[in-house]
């Protein structure tokens, strides 16, 4: 298997690893957002809480979730590894002037993912821990819709978005990952060497659209509910 | 024209190294290599040190020449070498800054001068057909489809400069390297030994401390023979096909 490590450690296998649990990451965020819209729906939140309890019951979804803390953290270290490798091949003079010439339309998140991917990181850690861990440690209040008891994930989500700084906080750190996705999703079919000049322009399309759309379904939700719904 | 530059003085590569400032006086139809020679000029008359920079053909081809010219390598000038820029782009009692590349596996041996043998070992690797020696093949006889060679040709326009590393916020060779294993992948001479040589330039490239492609493409807006970050692709995908595909060892 020494080919696999080889794989693993050389430059472009490094990157097909971010690329990949890139992806993955990505696909997450489109079934995260559809589940999370249920919060708008005016029904004191049952639709979302027995979507929620539906969540952490489905055997095939917590397999699936596994995965998903796996990505997370590979992204995050592998991440890391490359901002620190790349600073190190950098070198420690940098240029006295600096070069203004246009890359691209993505060249602030290109040249800052690793900033950027540490504070979606932070953002994380911040999230699991309030809705996340809540649910986990049992701290969560119970309510029953036909007979079966389930798990108030509402009431922690509502109370959390009735405080304005965590809706700022939220808002913002939606900026943060829609800049992300900006340079992140089109960069990542560069790296498994899928660039074509039929599809390319499609990819780049796609990738705008998403990193905007997406991160705005999100952010939408905390306004909705600070604003329209208290 | 009277010129201010700001030119990257370090005597040795363990010097540490600063900026000094120059008077100069150039004249329009000179080429950026040709001012700097006048500089020179003048510094030996008043037996001062003259500043070290690397040039050769002067005629854009040869990739010896290579400074960083307010920021920008081989200045401002698009798909333009240093030798072939020329002063009429700059006006009367301008400041330019001149700096060598930077990067790691670039170390600067004296001013302006960098220690680019990190490319040399990385060709060396497998940057290279192998050949029978004999009579040459009739060129005609293998037929090659036109837009193949054509894209094959756009890659080895590359000249080995080294601007896309100097460009590259990660230092990495990813440009060079794609451009050199994609235009001999493409043709049929080439492509027997692809798996092999993806592996071997690879991992050169690895060993001599270049970093990682982040595609943020500032290699390709600096690259004076314009290479395309497609190359980049295609040794991406030569390298997983060659890692996943072979079942000899290709490493």
């Amino acid at each position: 298997m020494s080919w696999f490590s080889n794989f693993l450690t050389s430059s472009i296998g490094r990157k097909v690893i971010m690329s990949l649990t890139g992806l993955f990451l990505i696909t997450f965020l489109v079934i995260h957002l559809i589940g999370n819209l249920q919060l708008l729906n005016p029904d004191d939140g049952m639709s979302f809480n027995i979507y929620a309890y539906f969540m952490t019951h489905n055997p095939l979804i917590k397999t699936v979730s596994y995965l998903l803390y796996a990505s997370i953290l590979i992204h995050a270290v592998q991440g890391w590894m490359l901002w620190s490798k790349n600073r190190k091949a950098r070198g420690g003079q940098r240029y006295a002037v600096k070069n203004t010439r246009a890359v691209g339309t993505n060249s602030f998140a290109a040249s800052n993912m690793g900033w950027l991917g540490t504070i979606i990181f932070i953002f994380l850690v911040i999230h699991m821990y309030q809705f996340w861990l809540q649910m986990k440690l049992g701290n969560t209040p119970m309510v029953t819709y036909d007979g079966n008891e389930v798990k108030d994930l509402y009431t922690i989500v509502a109370d959390a978005y009735s405080n304005i700084g965590y809706v700022i906080f939220y808002v913002v750190s939606m900026v943060v990952v829609a800049y992300h996705l900006l340079h992140g999703f089109q960069s990542a079919f560069q790296t498994l060497g899928l660039n074509h000049r039929k599809y390319t322009p499609f990819i780049k399309g796609v990738g705008l659209v998403y990193s905007i759309l997406i991160p705005l379904g999100f952010a939408i939700i905390p306004l909705y509910m600070y604003f329209m719904m208290q | 024209m009277k010129l201010t530059l700001k030119i990257w003085r370090q005597k040795s590569p363990k010097d540490k190294g600063r900026f000094e400032t120059y008077q100069v006086e150039a004249n329009p139809h000179m080429s950026f290599l040709e001012m700097l020679d006048v500089l020179n000029e003048e510094l030996i008359s008043k037996k001062e040190e003259p500043v070290a920079f690397e040039h050769d053909c002067r005629e854009g081809i040869c990739g010896t020449c290579g400074l960083v010219i307010d920021g920008q390598p081989h200045g401002p000038s698009q798909g333009t070498t240093t030798c072939q820029l020329h002063m009429r782009h700059y006006k009367d009692g301008d400041t330019i800054v001149i700096e060598p590349y930077r990067g790691s596996a670039f170390p600067v041996f004296k001013d302006l001068a960098v220690d680019r043998s990190a490319f040399d070992r990385i060709i060396q690797a497998g940057g290279y057909i192998s050949v029978n020696t004999g009579q040459a093949q009739d060129g005609n006889a293998i037929p090659i489809e036109k837009e193949q060679s054509a894209r094959a040709f756009d890659a080895a326009a590359c000249i080995g400069c080294g601007a896309c590393v100097a460009a590259c916020p990660n230092a990495s060779a990813m440009l060079f390297v794609s451009a050199k294993a994609s235009h001999l992948a493409l043709l049929p001479q080439g492509e027997v030994e692809s798996k092999r040589r993806a592996q071997a330039m690879v991992k050169q490239m690895d060993l001599e401390g270049f970093g990682m492609c982040s595609n943020v493409t500032a290699c390709e807006a600096e690259c004076p023979k314009e290479i395309s970050v497609e190359n980049i692709a295609r040794l991406n995908r030569e390298f997983l096909s060659s890692t996943l595909g072979t079942e000899v060892k290709v490493g």
